[in-house]
């Protein structure tokens, strides 16, 4: 392995936080630790930090957001950081860009680090656009010069000329993204870190910042560190990705691995009565789940009849009729394919009680892949059960226009029906 | 492998402090943000107002002219003979009123910061080296003000005979330093421990008041001792009362002069300002998680 390209290189990043009301009480805290510093003894409260699992209670006040985090990030690399939330990205993001720093370790780094992590950081309503953009690029660290020799560049990316010298007070929420995002845009850093910016702004200008990013990345060859739920954004940014759970290390490598392997881990395929995540007032539940094909032993296969079975727990004797059941199917990369709902067909038993709802599709148009499914269940239009991301379901390889010829999934996710004539 | 521990880091951010970690190449490489925090500050401080920068001139004016009216018109305080008491309080006023700016003005660096100190990164001590800055462009225009009146008393009444500067005023500039280090230095200790224990910004709002009492501003020192010798040692060695008293001896030539106070004044200064810089130095790295 080459070391004189690794840029970055973090070393038992860990990071404790008191749980809790911080008061006045840490004054208690403070001595203690003090005492025992004098005495030469280690910080009684380093010891007792928990791992940093959001849905349990622990018995400590104390925990690890962060813990033993290790890796090396090359010049040039796009670095994916995902996770859940609370998983420590942001925390480490934080550490990165020094806005505070680890409980123990270090990160050495051969080159300047600039953060993004949210756009319009000291942004001062009352002053117009221009200055702001002097006084924002500052904040990031660049000069005066620097940036009077990009300022026009900048105006024109973010597109907001006309408006640049007005107060920034009363630019739309919009512009006001757009145009700290385009400062940012022209930071020159060795390092960028970039914490979801690109959850802002209107379709067109999302475009841009994905495509300004790759510039970054590929064209400049700068190195980014790049934190996103969007699957698909860090997919399509990033050459290598490192997946964090509860603030370790789960995976590191790949970027197509560590997708998968992030979206392995947020499914919960076994039984989906004891899941955790779900909202609702629970007068119906969904018990347990059956997808397959044709009957109980085949699997969903492309061009083949699809069945999808939820036994329902019916606490209220809920009629038919009054229920509404929702299926969101999700790709692998996070993209909503399709939406179905007992609300578009009729069903038949209007008046039954319900304990069991089967969804079924003659010919399934679905291509290869994996699928995630929310489940959505009202009763009487209160939300009974709502869980993201329930369940999944493989589909394999099927011929589905009948003629042995298959179609990559790259190319169309669904297959549709269609003609082709020359006539009208 | 073994190439790795001997490459050449840029920086290392890690857990370990040193006590002084202040990296002066870097804040002088953000200058240019130093530049423009100022103006922003001036800018931004009297938008959407009618009387804008007017106010700089109006609040030390009527201050000076209530205190006349009520400690040397109504409590007798004498202010020197052939010096008027309007220009006394003035000139301590307007040296008050630096300080004190500087200290408030820096001591909820952390609390009115925290937005944008969570998000980016660039050398803390910049945010309370610009209050200092834009204040001093305040203190310039009351200093200038109090020159005006300063001419006035003297060319056109005859109240102001002995208001007369002294050789001392070249050194000014210096104790315009001082009170800029002593008050940043004492600012950044407040916003430095305010970050975790609130109850300092109510004290520092009252005591600020309180102190202005203590610091010889609207009375002279020599008058303070005696009339009340057993409490004179709190104002005595007040730096602040050693440099307003110095202001005034300066400008006006009313109070005393020795090379041993401006020494204490600088000392006090300088190691207030240093002690500060190494707290806030030390509380800037994880201010975020107690703030």
């Amino acid at each position: 392995m080459n070391n004189k390209d690794i840029i970055l290189k973090a070393t038992n990043i860990s990071k404790q936080y008191r749980l809790g009301l911080v008061g006045t009480g840490t004054i208690s805290h403070d001595l203690n630790r003090w005492w025992s510093k004098i005495r030469g003894k280690e910080d009684p409260y380093l010891k007792v930090g928990e791992s940093n699992d959001r849905s349990t209670k622990g018995s400590s006040d104390y925990v690890w957001a962060l813990q033993d985090i290790n890796f090396e990030v090359k010049r040039g690399e796009v670095l994916g950081i995902i996770g859940k939330n609370g998983a420590g990205k942001s925390t480490l993001l934080k550490i990165l860009s020094k806005v505070t720093g680890p409980t123990t370790g270090n990160i050495k780094t051969k080159g300047r680090i600039a953060s993004l992590l949210e756009v319009g950081t000291g942004f001062h309503g009352e002053m117009t656009g221009r200055e702001n953009i002097y006084l924002n690029g500052a904040i990031l660290g660049m000069t005066k010069k620097e940036i009077a020799s990009k300022i026009d560049e900048i105006i024109d990316f973010s597109g907001c000329e006309r408006y640049i010298d007005t107060p920034v007070k009363r630019y739309s929420s919009g512009m006001t993204v757009r145009l700290a995002f385009a400062v940012a845009a022209f930071l020159e850093p060795e390092i960028l870190v970039i914490d979801e910016v690109l959850a802002v702004g209107d379709a067109e200008f999302q475009k841009k910042a994905i495509g300004k990013m790759q510039d970054i990345s590929r064209g400049e060859g700068r190195t980014v560190l790049f934190v996103s739920h969007n699957m698909a954004a860090v997919k399509s940014l990033c050459t290598s990705a490192l997946v964090l759970k509860n603030g370790k290390t789960e995976f590191e490598g790949d970027v197509e691995e560590a997708v998968n392997f992030y979206l392995e881990g947020s499914e919960n395929n076994s039984n989906i009565s004891v899941f955790h995540d779900r909202k609702g007032n629970g007068k119906l539940l969904i018990k347990e789940v059956k997808v397959n094909g044709k009957n109980e032993d085949v699997k969903p296969q492309t061009g083949l009849p699809f069945k999808m079975t939820f036994i329902l727990d019916n606490n209220v004797q809920a009629k038919l009729i009054d229920v509404q059941m929702d299926l969101r199917l999700d790709d692998n990369l996070g993209q909503r394919i399709a939406w179905l709902s007992t609300s578009l067909v009729d069903c038949d038993s209007d008046d039954e009680v319900v304990n069991k709802l089967v969804f079924k599709i003659d010919k399934l148009n679905l291509n290869k892949g994996k699928y995630y499914v929310t489940t959505y269940i009202t009763v009487k239009n209160e939300i009974s059960d709502w869980i993201q991301n329930a369940f999944s379901f493989e589909v394999e390889e099927g011929d589905y226009y009948g003629n042995g010829v298959l179609v990559s999934t790259n190319q169309s996710k669904a297959l549709f029906n269609f003609k082709v004539s020359n006539e009208l | 492998m073994k190439t790795s521990d001997t490459q050449d880091w840029l920086y290392i951010i890690s857990a370990k402090r040193n006590l002084i970690n202040l990296n002066f190449k870097e804040i002088w490489r953000y200058r240019d943000l130093l530049f423009l925090f100022v103006k922003r500050d001036i800018i931004t401080q009297y938008k959407q107002t009618i009387l804008g920068p007017l106010w700089y001139f109006i609040q030390p004016l009527f201050t000076s002219v209530i205190f006349t009216l009520i400690f040397n018109n109504l409590a007798s305080i004498p202010t020197g003979v052939g010096v008027p008491s309007f220009l006394f309080n003035l000139a301590g006023i307007t040296s008050w009123n630096y300080f004190s700016a500087c200290l408030t003005g820096t001591s909820d660096t952390f609390k009115a910061n925290q937005n944008i100190f969570g998000k980016v990164y660039f050398p803390r001590v910049i945010t309370p080296l610009s209050v200092v800055f834009s204040k001093l462009l305040k203190f310039g225009i009351q200093l200038l003000v109090f020159i005006s009146f300063y001419i006035y008393f003297v060319f056109f009444t005859d109240k102001a005979a002995n208001a007369v500067p002294q050789t001392a005023l070249l050194l000014l500039p210096f104790l315009i330093i001082f009170m800029g280090l002593f008050g940043l230095g004492f600012g950044m200790i407040l916003s430095s421990m305010t970050t975790k224990y609130r109850d300092l910004t109510f004290l520092v709002s009252f005591g600020v008041q309180l102190l202005m009492y203590g610091s010889a501003v609207m009375y002279p020192l020599s008058y303070f001792k005696s009339q009340l010798p057993e409490y004179s040692w709190l104002v005595e060695y007040n730096p602040m009362t050693t440099i307003i008293e110095l202001f005034r001896y300066m400008t006006l030539g009313v109070g005393e002069f020795s090379i041993a106070s401006f020494l204490y004044a600088a000392i006090i200064s300088i190691v207030v300002f240093l002690v500060g810089l190494i707290i806030f130095n030390k509380t800037e790295k994880s201010f975020i998680d107690t703030v």
